[in-house]
């Protein structure tokens, strides 16, 4: 089960996922973020992780795919607000090296 | 070698609807050892990385059948198998290293790596066009060494 709610403020937009991401529900929360950026002209791309319970390596590659795309559309993505609890699966990703996360996140 | 506590087996098609299905179905039972909030949130993570890797690689062009068998020890051990039937790793030392991946653009080639740290033992046997192993053993600590008594 996951929601994603996206809010816009000019060229930035912020999107909160709520739920668990794993591979069956990463194809809905990209095709979401990705028909949105693209039709609303994104530059800046928050993923608020606040709300979200549980998340594989397939929200590892969801944050991979979006900073490809925001790339090639000459933008960036930034992913916030980091529970606690999926600190270690981001740390051992390799993704602070990207930039997409700051290093106070965690 | 431990005494065994308790022992369960399910199977599901290779559905992705299923990868919650089996994480909490696996949780569930595993709650018989009393483990921290943590130690499930391990357990979750490493058993969905293996059956989406069943669903996306073993079956990637079909539906198959994934095989999940558990065992629980008086000791806090816990030994859990995703079996599959699918097309099966031509070079496991060179699928388990971080970043390697044959997914995609959409795949971070993480999951083994993710097994690796999350669990306290990680096996992978696997023969082409037959299927794939996976064995995952977790070793719950005790409630009364967590609360230093
Ligand atoms: N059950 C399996 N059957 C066949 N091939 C597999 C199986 N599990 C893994 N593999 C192979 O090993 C590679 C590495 O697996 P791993 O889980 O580490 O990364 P991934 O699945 O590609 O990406 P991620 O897990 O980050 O989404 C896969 O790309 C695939 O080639
Ligand atoms: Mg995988």
């Amino acid at each position: 089960m996951v929601e994603v709610k996206i809010i816009k403020d000019g060229e930035s937009a912020s999107a909160l996922i709520k739920g668990d991401i794993d591979h069956h529900t990463a194809k809905e929360i990209r095709e979401q973020i990705d028909a949105y950026v693209q039709d609303n002209q994104i530059k800046l791309l928050n993923l608020d992780f606040s709300q979200v319970q549980f998340m594989d390596s397939s929200g590892i590659g969801l944050i991979m795919g979006r900073f490809k795309m925001m790339k090639l559309l000459m933008g960036s993505v930034k992913v916030i607000n980091v529970p606690s609890h999926l600190k270690r699966i981001i740390k051992l990703s390799g993704l602070l090296s990207l930039g997409v996360i700051e290093k106070g996140e965690v | 070698m431990a005494q065994l506590k308790n022992e369960m087996k399910f199977e599901f098609i290779s559905k992705s609807a299923n990868e919650s299905f089996a994480r909490a179905t696996v949780a569930a039972f595993v709650a018989q050892l009393d483990p921290t909030i943590s130690e499930v949130a391990d357990i979750k993570t490493a058993i969905s990385e293996a059956v989406t890797n069943c669903i996306v690689h073993a079956y990637k062009n079909g539906l198959g059948t994934i095989y999940i068998s558990v065992k629980i020890f008086e000791n806090g051990q816990v030994i859990i198998k995703i079996r599959d039937k699918g097309c099966g790793i031509e070079n496991i030392s060179q699928a388990m290293e971080p970043l390697y991946t044959t997914g995609g653009a959409e795949r971070a080639g993480l999951g083994f790596a993710v097994m690796q740290s999350f669990m306290d033992n990680i096996k992978v046997t696997s023969k082409l066009e037959k299927g794939t192993t996976i064995t995952l053993t977790k070793n719950i600590i005790p409630r009364v060494t967590k609360n230093g008594q």
